[in-house]
């Protein structure tokens, strides 16, 4: 009986740490960000609001246009 | 292949694609998946903006030439792809696979560069490879008489 209940804590311990991770990864992809690619293949992705805000603000209206 | 063709063609294959305009460097528009052009112009006008902004910003860090760009927004996004003097600016729904729309707006470009060569490259682009040297001069001397 002991041993059942210390395996279904386990289990919600696991179940519990791998939805956080999971939310966390999803809620980091919707994040507002732009990211630059050149013709080398590197990339800059700008996501803090001071830099990334220009841009942003400009892509807002191209979506509110092609709507 | 003219530009309206090359977008029926891109949406054909590209899921994704919500919309999408093709335009000239200057912000000529040459198509447009919009209803109303002056939309499109609109779009073309903002694309420009944001390119300029983007290679601004990249001259800043000291890197090369802009190649393409995404911004993620949380109602979709939008996209810009370079490809010599044509652009292209797509819209998408939130959390497209990037690289696949990239590519398809890429071959939608190239695509329509290959049906019209007459569009001259930009300087970046028109580097040339060595020449080849002439067959005589690629010859091994050591060659016994």
């Amino acid at each position: 009986m002991r041993s059942r209940n210390l395996l279904t804590g386990v289990f919600l311990g696991a179940g519990s740490v791998v939805g956080t991770l999971l939310f966390r990864r999803r809620l980091a992809r919707r994040r507002e960000r732009v990211d630059i690619y050149r013709g080398d293949g590197s990339m800059v992705s700008l996501a803090t609001p001071e830099e990334a805000e220009p841009l942003l603000r400009r892509a807002r209206r191209i979506l509110e246009l092609a709507a | 292949m003219d530009a309206q063709a090359a977008l029926g063609r891109l949406q054909d294959i590209s899921s994704q694609l919500r919309s999408a305009v093709i335009f000239e460097r200057g912000g000529k528009v040459l198509g447009s998946t919009l209803a109303e052009e002056e939309r499109a112009e609109q779009v073309a006008t903002e694309a420009a903006a944001l390119l300029a902004e983007a290679e601004s910003r990249r001259r800043e860090e000291g890197s090369g030439e802009f190649a393409q760009l995404e911004v993620a927004l949380r109602g979709g996004s939008v996209f810009v792809v370079s490809h010599g003097e044509l652009l292209i600016a797509a819209t998408t729904p939130p959390e497209p696979t990037v690289g696949l729309v990239f590519y398809d707006l890429k071959s939608c470009l190239r695509e329509l560069e290959a049906a019209e060569p007459k569009r001259k490259p930009r300087a970046a682009e028109r580097q040339k490879p060595a020449a080849r040297k002439p067959a005589a001069s690629e010859k091994k001397t050591d060659a016994k008489p």
